[in-house]
C-alpha cells in the first residue's frame, strides 16, 4: 500500500540546514496498523506529513497504492489527498464555525457529493464514533475526546485507503486516549490501513507494528502483539 | 458561479461570520454612500446656479451708467453719466433685428405712496411693456403696462404679488383700486409674480408717466434688453458679448467717454455671468468627483485590507480544507466569490440608500445655490462595479498565495 525508498528531507533554518530525514526505507501493507515512534525531533511527524502529501520530500521514492507521488501539482495533490488519505491531527483542526456534522461532511463536499447525501453520510460516520446526538454542536461545545472522534469521523468520511494520525491522543487524558485508540482499532479491524505517530509506549502497543525513529533514520521495526484498547475502556 | 453547492457553502460561511461580513459590507456601503451623496450635491449646486439665472431672462443685457474716471477730449474725470431717451431710441432703431425685448427703466424717487390712509414704502420703476419679459415676470392677475399706457401717459400701476398679499390681502382682487403717488391716484391694472418674493416689491408705471408726471424729463437710469435665442450656449455667449461691446462703444461715443474707462458705462450680460458660474460649477463638480474617487480608493483599500485579514485569519482553515482535498482554485474561488458577493450586495445597498436619501430629501433642500441634488444612475452603478472589480483584484493575490502555500505551513499557522 505504502512504499518509500531512501527518503530525504531537510529544513532551512536561517543559514543552517537541518537534515530531518536521512534515508527512510519503509513499506506498509494493506490493513496494517503501524505506530511510528521516536522522541521529538526524530522526524516522525515530518515522515507522516510527507506520506500525507502535506509536505514534499527532497529526494527519494514514494508510491501510494501503486501511484508514484512525485512533483505533484497542488491540484493533483489535492485530488490524491481527497481520494487516498484521511488525516487526524493532534490539535483536531476542526473548522470552528462549522457544526460536527458539517465538519465531517466537508471532505465529501470536495468529492462533489450532493448536500443531502453528504449529510446522511456524515451522520452515519458520527454514529459510528458515538456522537450522533452531537451532530449539530459546534467544536467548542465538545470535549477534547469528542473533538478527536469528530476528526476521526471526518477522516473516515471520504473512505480513504490510508488513515494518517499525528499524535491523535497527544492532547487527551489516558481514558479518552484509550477510547480514541479503541475507535482506531475498530476502524483497522474493518481492513483500513492506519499509521499513527505517537511518543507514548502504551498507545504504540495498541498497534500491530512499531517503527522507531531516531535522528532521521529507522532504528527498529518490529511486529508486536496488539493490546486491545477495549480492555482499558469501561 | 452558478454552482448551488458553492453558494450554500458561502452562505454558511457568511452567516457564521456575521461581524466580519458586516464590517466588510459597511466599508463598501459607506464608500458608495458618500460618493453618491457628494455627486448628488455637485449636481444640486449646478441645478441651483442654473436656477438662480432663470429668474431673469438668461439673455438679458443691462446698462448701468456710473461716473467717469478718466479725462477724455477735454472733459474732466468724475462726471456722472446720464442716459437719455435718445440713447435708447437710437440704439433700438439701429439694432432692431438683434433685439428681442427692450425697455429703459427709470427710478422714481421722493414720492410718497399711499393706499387710503396707509403709507407704502415700495420702489417705483418707470418701464415699457417689454420689461415684463426682461424680468421674467408672470402675470397672475390683470395685465402688464402696454404701448397705449405708454403713449397716453396713463396713470396706471402694476404691483407685485407680495404687495398684493401685504396690502390688498383683504380684497379678492386689487384690480381697479387706486394708489396715490404724491397725491395723484394711479389705478392698479395688474399683479405680477416672480420666482423670488423679494423681487415682487416693486411698483411698475409707464415710462412716459414717470418722466412727465414726476419731472423726469428725458432721463432714464438703465437700458435693458434681451437677445433672441441662439442655437447653443457658446453662440449665445458670443452673441451677448458682441452686442454688449457694440452697445458700450456707442454709449461711450455718445457721452464722450474714454474707450478704456470701463466704470463710466457698465454693460452687464447675464449670459457672460452665467458662463462664469457654469465654469465655476464645473470646477466644483470636478472637486466633488475628486473627493468621491478618493473615497472609492479608500473603500478599495478597505476591502483589500479586509481581504488580507480574512485570508490571514483563515490560513489554518485553508490548510484544513486543502488537507481534506480542496484544490487551490476552489480556495481562491471560495474567497473571491465571498468577497464579490459581499461587495456587490453592500455596494448596491449603499447605492440604494444614498439614492433613496437624495430622492426623499433632495426636493426639499432649500439652500441658495443648491437645488434638487440628484445623481445619474449609470454613473452610480458604474462606481459600484468599479469597486467590486477593484475588491476582486485586491483580494485575488492574498487568496492565491494562501491557496498555494504548503498545507503543513498553513496548518502550523496560529
Amino acid at each position: 500500500m505504502i512504499e518509500i525508498k531512501d527518503l530525504h528531507k531537510s529544513y532551512k533554518m536561517g543559514s543552517n540546514s537541518l537534515h530531518v530525514l536521512k534515508g527512510i526505507n519503509f513499506t506498509a501493507e494493506e490493513g496494517e496498523l503501524v505506530a511510528i515512534m521516536g522522541s521529538s525531533g526524530s522526524g516522525k511527524s515530518t515522515l507522516l506529513n510527507i506520506l500525507g502529501m502535506l509536505d514534499e520530500a527532497d529526494s527519494g521514492e514514494y508510491n501510494l497504492d501503486g501511484v508514484p507521488i512525485k512533483n505533484l501539482s497542488e491540484t493533483k495533490a489535492a485530488k490524491y489527498r481527497n481520494k487516498f488519505l484521511g488525516f487526524v491531527f493532534q490539535s483536531f483542526n476542526l473548522i470552528n464555525y462549522k457544526s460536527a456534522m458539517e465538519n465531517v461532511a466537508l471532505p465529501l463536499y470536495y468529492q462533489k457529493v450532493g448536500r443531502k447525501e453528504r449529510e446522511e453520510k456524515a451522520i452515519k460516520y458520527l454514529e459510528q464514533v458515538g456522537l450522533k446526538e452531537w451532530a449539530h454542536h459546534l467544536p467548542n461545545e465538545l470535549s477534547g475526546g469528542q473533538k478527536q472522534r469528530v476528526a476521526i469521523a471526518r477522516a473516515m468520511a471520504a473512505e480513504p485507503k490510508v488513515l494518517l494520525a499525528d499524535e491523535p491522543t497527544g492532547a487527551l487524558d489516558s481514558k479518552t486516549s484509550y477510547e480514541v485508540m479503541d475507535l482506531i482499532q475498530n476502524i483497522n479491524d474493518q481492513g483500513n490501513t492506519i499509521l499513527v505517530v505517537t511518543h507514548e509506549e502504551d498507545i504504540a502497543h495498541m498497534c500491530k507494528r512499531i517503527i522507531h525513529l531516531r535522528d532521521g533514520v529507522i532504528v527498529e521495526d518490529k511486529k508486536i502483539k496488539q493490546v486491545r484498547a477495549s480492555s482499558y475502556v469501561q | 458561479m452558478f454552482d448551488i453547492e458553492r453558494w450554500q457553502e458561502i452562505f454558511d460561511t457568511l452567516r457564521k461570520n456575521k461581524l466580519r461580513t458586516f464590517l466588510t459590507g459597511l466599508s463598501v456601503a459607506s464608500g458608495i454612500f458618500i460618493l453618491v451623496i457628494l455627486l448628488g450635491f455637485g449636481q444640486g449646486m449646478q441645478n441651483g446656479i442654473a436656477h438662480e439665472f432663470e429668474q431673469d431672462a438668461s439673455t438679458s443685457v443691462w446698462v448701468w451708467p456710473g461716473m467717469t474716471t478718466k479725462e477724455f477730449k477735454g472733459m474732466n474725470p468724475g462726471r456722472r453719466i446720464q442716459l437719455r431717451n435718445d440713447n435708447f431710441d437710437f440704439w433700438s432703431k439701429a439694432n432692431a433685428e438683434k433685439i428681442e425685448n427692450e425697455s429703459p427703466r427709470i427710478f422714481v424717487r421722493n414720492v410718497n405712496v399711499n393706499y387710503g390712509n396707509e403709507a407704502l414704502v415700495y420702489g417705483i420703476h418707470g418701464v415699457q411693456g417689454d420689461f415684463q419679459f426682461i424680468e421674467n415676470a408672470k402675470m397672475v392677475d390683470g395685465r402688464f403696462i402696454n404701448l397705449l399706457d405708454h403713449e397716453g401717459t396713463a396713470k396706471v400701476v402694476v404691483i407685485g404679488n407680495k404687495i398684493r398679499k401685504d396690502v390688498f390681502g383683504h380684497l379678492e382682487s386689487p384690480l381697479g383700486e387706486y394708489i396715490e403717488f404724491s397725491g395723484i391716484p394711479f389705478k392698479i391694472i395688474g399683479v405680477y409674480k416672480e420666482l423670488r418674493e423679494r423681487e415682487e416689491e416693486t411698483l411698475y408705471i409707464p415710462l412716459s408717466t414717470a418722466q412727465k408726471v414726476f419731472n423726469g424729463g428725458d432721463r432714464v437710469n438703465n437700458l435693458a434688453y434681451t437677445l433672441p435665442p441662439a442655437e447653443n450656449f457658446d453662440q449665445a455667449v458670443a452673441q451677448a458679448v458682441a452686442f454688449k461691446d457694440e452697445l458700450r462703444q456707442y454709449l461711450q461715443q455718445a457721452h464722450t467717454v474714454a474707450p478704456d474707462d470701463t466704470g463710466a458705462i457698465q454693460v452687464w450680460s447675464a449670459m457672460e455671468e452665467a458662463k462664469r458660474y457654469y465654469s465655476l460649477t464645473g470646477n466644483i463638480k470636478f472637486f466633488f468627483w475628486f473627493v468621491g474617487i478618493c473615497t472609492i480608493i479608500a473603500g478599495v483599500v478597505g476591502v483589500s485590507n479586509i481581504m488580507l485579514i480574512v485570508v490571514k485569519e483563515r490560513t489554518r482553515e485553508i490548510g484544513v480544507r486543502k488537507a481534506l482535498g480542496a484544490k487551490p482554485w476552489s480556495i481562491v474561488g471560495m474567497i473571491l466569490h465571498e468577497a464579490i458577493f459581499v461587495t456587490a450586495i453592500s455596494g448596491f445597498l449603499g447605492l440604494f440608500f444614498s439614492m433613496l436619501l437624495l430622492e426623499l430629501v433632495g426636493p426639499y433642500v432649500e439652500v441658495d445655490y443648491i437645488m434638487n441634488p440628484s445623481v445619474n444612475l449609470n454613473v452610480a452603478v458604474a462606481t459600484v462595479l468599479v469597486l467590486i472589480f477593484a475588491g476582486t483584484v485586491a483580494g485575488f493575490f492574498p487568496a492565491w498565495r494562501a491557496a498555494n502555500i504548503q498545507v503543513i505551513n498553513a496548518l502550523r499557522d496560529e
